[in-house]
């Protein structure tokens, strides 16, 4: 008799906690779902809205355009300009900043006085405000600077990294490189210490030199991190804004000008927001088309 | 073991090395900014001849609008990584524990939004609040990043790993399912917790897009947009600049050099950046 009335409590219970999670659910997501909604969701979609038309911020009514902007784009020689830089700064970083951050790794996962404060020192310029590191490399890339009067020592001649149009773009990839190669390698370290040590062990029997360990261990060992660091640093080299906004403004003659930083400037310096909502569907479109043909070709575990 | 020795200190002088080159832009700002010499930039050989000053810093607490965006920073950052806790934990608990209708059709829909990049967020974002009438205010700095979609997955991930028993176990108590997520689920996941924290808090203070579009008067910048003015207004006063940027940097290096644990571990877990 006991049991039973048990059960039937229990069976009362779950058939009351159905109702009460789904009431619970939908009172706890309310808040986060509204925020989302407005701020994720809907800009989502209103972005694809606005980029047909001609869209004033004092209208009342706004110009339908059609297609008009995305046609305006195929013709727009800044916009190939901008689409150019963009794709050099993202063919310079990701692949040296991938590189050093899996060699700086594996260094440091060696067993090594200081590891501490090593993984502290590289990881420093990551925490670090994108604008501050950008203003500090403004004053090392002047013509005056700290990397001029080091190079002044090897007899280099004094060159104005930011303002002379052919070593603009190649001053904010180092600078970029230098930011971000830190944080990535705290995620290969977290990958190489899974790696089992019986496997370096047996290599280290059959002979394997420390470089070979590094290229037929390491390296396929690592790989899912390797394409999640390579999707994560392309998409932000695709989007990279702070650093030529603080910088160089675009300059010199658009030598810096990248994609986001176009779309800033259409929307919120000429107020053309038609117009930037339009080159910022493009540059996400790409961004998408990149990433699916990595994980199409390079995918993380190809075995 | 000879061999062994010398490949021992070849790893460490690369690393040194390394060092060097990560923190030497530091280490040139710290002593440009402390420097009585505005030229110092342009003699950096001269470092031991020039005097050492405060002067600097008292400039820019003084006589530049400073303290006024140190305060909306910390406004800002506040607001925003109290509430990503709270609301991307009792989401991610929702997720993790609860059965409702519609569950993976949300959850779906969160997922496709994380492959959207977010520069065409950017101009709808400053529609909406400007039609709000909040350009220029705190709530228009605050509201759009009191949520993130990456919190509310790592704190699923983190709950999923919870036992299903606390759930049975907090019902037979008698809670609800709030007092259940707050008086068991929450003191039972600082770790994860403290990674959310850590993440918004740096991502908030260092944030720049949106509060450059959405401010447009100097009382109302962050400190990041307004150093970004201060280096056309300061042009050539580096050591000025240098303190800035010294000032803007400490909160951050004392949270990451004290929460270091919790950083590392974050990255590990999801290594995303956001």
């Amino acid at each position: 008799m006991v049991s039973g009335y048990g059960l039937k409590i229990k069976m009362k219970r779950n058939s009351s906690t159905k109702k009460e999670q789904q009431f619970w659910a939908f009172t706890f997501l309310f808040f986060p779902l509204m925020l989302l909604a407005i701020f994720v969701f809907i800009p989502i979609l209103f972005s694809l809205g606005i980029s047909f038309f001609n869209w004033e911020l004092m209208a009342s009514q706004q110009n339908f355009l059609g297609v008009n902007n995305y046609i305006e784009i195929f013709g727009d020689k800044i916009f190939y300009k901008a689409m150019l830089n963009t794709v050099l700064y993202t063919i310079g970083v990701v692949p040296i900043q991938t590189m050093l951050a899996l060699f700086l790794a594996f260094v440091m996962n060696q067993k090594i006085r200081g590891r501490v404060f090593f993984r502290t020192a590289f990881y420093i310029p990551a925490v670090t405000s994108s604008v501050v590191t950008s203003i500090i490399f403004v004053a090392i890339y002047s013509k005056e600077g700290l990397l001029n009067s080091i190079l002044g020592n090897f007899g280099f001649a004094a060159n104005d990294w930011l303002t002379n149009p052919h070593t603009a773009l190649i001053s904010i990839m180092m600078l970029n490189i230098w930011t971000t190669s830190g944080y990535f390698m705290v995620s290969f370290l977290a990958g190489l210490q899974n790696i089992p040590n019986s496997l370096y062990e047996a290599a280290k029997l059959e002979g394997a030199s420390r470089r070979q360990q590094f290229w037929h261990i390491t390296v396929p060992m690592v790989r899912p991190v390797t394409y999640f660091v390579v999707v994560m640093s392309l998409i932000g080299c695709f989007q990279v804004f702070d650093q030529v906004f603080v910088m160089s403004d675009g300059g010199p003659n658009n030598a810096t000008t990248t994609m986001a930083y176009y779309v800033y400037q259409n929307a919120f310096r000429y107020f053309r927001l038609g117009y930037g909502a339009a080159t910022a569907i493009v540059l996400a479109g790409i961004i998408m088309i990149v990433t699916v043909i990595q994980k199409k070709y390079f995918p993380p575990n190809p075995y | 073991m000879r061999a062994i020795k010398i490949q021992k200190i070849l790893l460490f002088t690369i690393l040194s090395l390394g060092a060097m080159v990560y923190l030497g832009p530091f280490i040139f700002s710290v002593i440009v900014s402390f420097s009585d010499n505005k030229n110092l930039i342009n003699q950096p050989g001269q470092i031991v001849n020039s005097g050492w000053t405060l002067r600097n810093y008292i400039y820019i607490w003084k006589d530049l609008p400073f303290a006024t965006w140190l305060f909306n920073s910390v406004v800002i950052t506040a607001c925003q990584t109290v509430t990503n806790v709270f609301f991307s934990a009792l989401a991610g608990f929702t997720f993790a524990k609860l059965e409702f209708r519609g569950k993976n059709l949300i959850f779906g829909a969160m997922l496709a939004s994380l492959m959207i990049p977010g520069i065409i967020l950017i101009i709808p974002k400053f529609l909406i609040i400007n039609e709000f009438r909040m350009i220029n205010s705190y709530p228009g700095l605050i509201l759009p990043g009191m949520i993130s979609v990456v919190n509310i997955f790592l704190m699923k991930q983190f709950f999923e790993t919870m036992p299903k028993d606390l759930v049975q176990a907090a019902l037979i108590d008698g809670c609800n399912y709030f007092q259940m997520f707050w008086k068991v689920f929450i003191p039972n996941s600082k770790p994860a917790l403290a990674a959310v924290a850590i993440y918004t808090f740096q991502g908030t203070w260092n944030e720049f897009m949106w509060p450059l579009i959405a401010t447009n008067t100097s009382e109302m910048f962050t400190l990041p947009v307004g150093m970004a003015s201060l280096r056309y207004e300061l042009l050539t006063d580096w050591p000025a600049i240098m303190a800035g940027t010294i000032l803007v940097s400490i909160p951050t290096l004392i949270i990451f050099i004290i929460f270091q644990r919790y950083f590392i571990q974050g990255v590990a877990s999801t290594g995303g950046k956001e």
